[in-house]
């Protein structure tokens, strides 16, 4: 880590130190960030820890000039700077990794990296030279990327490694690298962490946003905690352990750990056989899909993001049409149902897409608490609500899962991830269903939140609900299901018990290897 | 024997017409896939147009000067697609209906300017045809056959086909015509790489829109030489409908101007010829054609991600 020379690979001088000192940033009605201290050393990954809306990203926003701060200052190399612009941030050597890439889909690697710097042919484009300074760039770092290729052909974790090269390429001396892992699978990550380790050894600076405590562990040298607003502390990440860092976050003793204790597992629930899909481009989503789901169990699909996991829920909801193959709902065929049909024979849906799909955002809580059963008794008399049995049931579902709102009538919108997902959890729960999908059922939703979710699912396995468990964070999917099936391409990978399979397993079977391959 | 020559003769006639008629529509429709490839959907082309095509001609009537009108016709424009651009990206108003608003005042300010300041339809000098002519004997235009279709046409009709590939040029092989198509696809990753996407934006309504005020003069100083109320009657709105049908590229325009005119030609020659076919289906069929045209669906894939899309920094 400590060599003699102050330059970096990439040729330029290395940010010896970069202080973020007393930065206040208000929105309406909320302290984003308050008063809060920030550091990071030049051959340093420090890892910027916090719930959703605690902060981080309004601090990095800061740095990175797409905020401006109420108060505080920035400190590079101990010289106060001014920062106006993500364009300021660039030129003084900061970089920034989004969460969502930040990449030209329809163009190339070379005209991503070309677009907003200066040519040196004027007003031509010098796509060669950029394309050459990329191989440079590529070789000496260790990234493989092709100049040439279009963004839309490549797979995310080349799209990671174009969002890197983007940023050296502009000179980046230390990175902000906001939860770069979300979309990975787990041996993506792995290489991913390689060159991030490396990219230190060579004299960078890292900061890497994440909630994900693994991650942190293993690759950073710091935590900072942001919790609501202001900075609970900076430790060394060797001297703690995953518990102080989650009581950090939240402020409470929060149980890592779930405990999925053994039930009598019954008849079928869901049987889904050999069902094919197509999206609207008349490309299968869906090949040859066969799983059933038991009373009492917990079937969790594993997968990266956009490997059929979506159209699966939506074809058992009745959103997605089924070309072929068969959907049986406790011994009924429910193939090709309207939605509406799907909650009367007993399935609850918990979309991925909680603000889009699970809940209508300009209505009350109390009306989204009603969104399928408004027209049923005692809901609704003929063609009039029954306001008050409404505020009722809303009222219990508010107690009983514990939903944070100030009021029964207040916009959904208004209210936290966690407590949005409490409540689309209540409502789909209290309908006694006999198949629930929870689909992403904790993402971005506070560790809290999670802990409470989690077991409000244990505790219906223990009463019989048989549970389709889709979701990309592994460790929720290994903590909480029975078994675990892999859908890679549309296609199942495999169908497996929790126990029996490593995270490293299911990340080949997330790849595309089959189980048969991975276990031989 | 005569028959085939009469035939010959029509083709050549829809052909000559079609490179002619094809021009307002390659002014406006590569003007507005700027706009468009930056994320701009400028629906008041047609107001644009006829704004261009008074203020051209008034300049023309004034000063008998046909270039002097030409820069009227395109400032006039400008102006036209500063107001859009001001309304629909720093307002971020809604795209659609703004255009709608655009292409209303358009019409009627350039109907009150024509009532007040010039009363009656007069007619200029604008534009002359060319005729490429090498020594005071011999002009291209007279080359037998085909000499005609392509040597007989104003300035303003060959400046149109040289935009084409300008038009290319800049879009796929400059710096800002990368700006232009990222902030159109991705406008956040435009901005977190200090491209100001609302600058590109500005810049590329204003530049389609002079450019549609330039399509205006071609019909007022150099096609038909005279200005009248409406004298537009759609083609803006058509060229908004080619941007589609072109798949938001240059050559794609052309290709679409072209057919279109052509067809337009056909339809005015079976008019002429009294052919038994209603005239109203006759003018019926290139709009007909338009509409099938942007029924396929294959082509929305390649259409700017963002467009019609406000941008604002901070949101998701």
């Amino acid at each position: 880590m400590d060599n003699n020379s102050n330059l970096l690979p990439s040729g330029l001088p290395r940010i010896e130190s970069l202080e973020m000192r007393g930065i206040v940033k208000k929105f309406p009605g909320v302290l984003a960030n308050d008063h809060v201290d920030f550091d990071v050393k030049a051959g340093e990954i420090h890892a910027l820890l916090g719930e959703n809306g605690a902060g981080k990203s309004t601090l990095m926003k800061i740095l990175y000039g797409m905020y401006q701060p109420e108060e505080g200052e920035i400190l590079l190399n101990g010289r106060p700077i001014t920062i106006h612009s993500p364009t300021d941030s660039i030129n003084h050597g900061i970089g920034m990794i989004h969460q969502h890439f930040m990449l030209v889909d329809n163009v190339t690697v070379a005209e991503n990296v070309a677009l907003g710097l200066k040519s040196t042919r004027g007003l031509r484009l010098d796509l060669d030279v950029v394309s050459a300074r990329i191989r440079e760039l590529a070789e000496k770092y260790g990234l493989q990327v092709d100049p040439q290729a279009v963004i839309s052909k490549l797979a995310v974790g080349e799209r990671q490694r174009v969002e890197i090269v983007k940023a050296l390429y502009r000179g980046a001396a230390l990175l902000v690298l906001d939860e770069p892992t979300a979309v990975l699978t787990p041996q993506e990550v792995d290489d991913l962490f390689v060159i991030f380790r490396q990219m230190a050894a060579d004299g960078h600076g890292l900061i890497f946003i994440s909630h994900k405590l693994n991650e942190i562990f293993a690759l950073t040298d710091r935590v900072s905690v942001l919790r609501d607003g202001k900075m609970i502390g900076t430790v060394n990440t060797a001297d703690v352990t995953k518990a102080d860092l989650a009581n950090m976050m939240v402020g409470r003793e929060v149980l890592l750990t779930r405990h999925r204790p053994p039930v009598t597992v019954g008849d079928a629930r869901l049987m889904v056989t050999n069902v094919n899909a197509f999206n609207d481009d008349g490309k299968p989503v869906l090949k040859n899909v066969s799983f059933e789901v038991k009373s009492g169990e917990i079937l969790g699909v594993a997968g990266v993001s956009g490997n059929g996991q979506r159209p699966l829920a939506e074809a058992i909801a009745g959103l997605q049409a089924v070309a072929d193959g068969q959907i049986l709902l406790e011994g009924q065929d429910v193939t090709n149902f309207t939605p509406a049909q799907m909650f009367t024979v007993g399935l609850s849906y918990i979309p991925e897409e909680r603000m889009h799909d699970g809940c209508i955002k300009d209505f009350s809580v109390e009306e989204n608490a009603i969104l399928q059963d408004y027209v049923k008794r005692p809901y609704s008399n003929w063609i009039f609500l029954a306001f008050k049995q409404i505020a009722d049931h809303a009222q219990h579902l508010i107690k009983s899962f514990n939903v944070k709102t100030p009021s029964r009538d207040t916009l959904i919108k208004n209210l936290s991830g966690g407590n949005i997902q409490k409540l689309i959890l209540a409502r789909e729960l209290a309908r006694e269903p006999r198949v629930l999908i929870a689909a992403q059922p904790t993402r971005g939703v506070d560790i809290g939140a999670t802990e409470y979710i989690h077991n409000q699912l244990l505790r219906q396995r223990a009463e019989g609900l048989a549970t389709l468990l889709i979701s990309e964070d592994l460790d929720e999917v290994k903590a909480l299901s029975d078994r675990i099936m892999v859908l890679f391409g549309g296609e199942v990978m495999g169908i497996v018990k929790s126990e029996d399979v490593t995270v490293a397993q299911l990340g080949l079977m997330m790849a595309g290897e089959r189980a048969e391959q991975v276990f031989a | 024997m005569s028959e085939n020559l009469t035939l010959l003769a029509i083709v050549l006639g829809i052909l000559h017409s079609g490179i002619r008629l094809a021009t307002p529509y390659l002014y406006a429709a590569i003007g507005e896939t700027f706009a468009q490839r930056s994320g701009v959907l400028n629906l008041g082309v047609e107001g644009i147009m006829l704004m261009g095509a008074f203020f051209g001609f008034y300049a023309t009537f004034q000063t008998g000067n046909p270039w002097i009108g030409l820069v009227a016709a395109a400032l006039t424009g400008s102006l036209m697609g500063l107001l859009m651009a001001v309304v629909s990206i720093t307002f971020q108003a809604e795209q659609g209906i703004s255009g709608i608003g655009l292409y209303m005042f358009g019409l009627g300010i350039s109907s009150l300017l024509f009532k007040t300041m010039l009363g009656t339809v007069e007619g200029v000098q604008g534009f002359r045809e060319l005729h490429f002519c090498l020594t005071s004997s011999f002009c291209l235009a007279d080359i037998p056959i085909l000499g005609d279709v392509f040597f007989s046409h104003s300035l303003l009709t060959y400046g149109a086909y040289a935009l084409v590939p300008i038009a290319t040029y800049v879009l796929n092989k400059t710096t800002w015509g990368l700006k232009v198509r990222s902030v159109g696809q991705n406008p956040e990753a435009a901005d977190s790489l200090g491209v100001s996407v609302t600058g590109v934006r500005y810049a590329s309504v204003i530049l389609g829109a002079s450019l549609a005020g330039i399509a205006g003069a071609s019909l007022s100083i150099s096609l038909l030489n005279i200005f009248q109320e409406n004298m537009t009657n759609g083609i803006g709105f058509i060229a908004v409908a080619l941007v589609y049908f072109g798949s938001w590229t240059p050559l794609g325009v052309m290709l679409g101007a072209l057919l279109f005119s052509s067809i337009n030609a056909l339809q005015l020659w079976v008019q002429v010829l009294n052919l038994p076919i209603p005239s109203d289906v006759a003018v019926m069929l290139p709009y007909l054609l338009t509409i099938i045209a942007l029924a396929i669906p294959f082509r929305r894939s390649l259409q700017p991600a963002a467009l019609t899309k406000p941008f604002s920094r901070g949101e998701n």
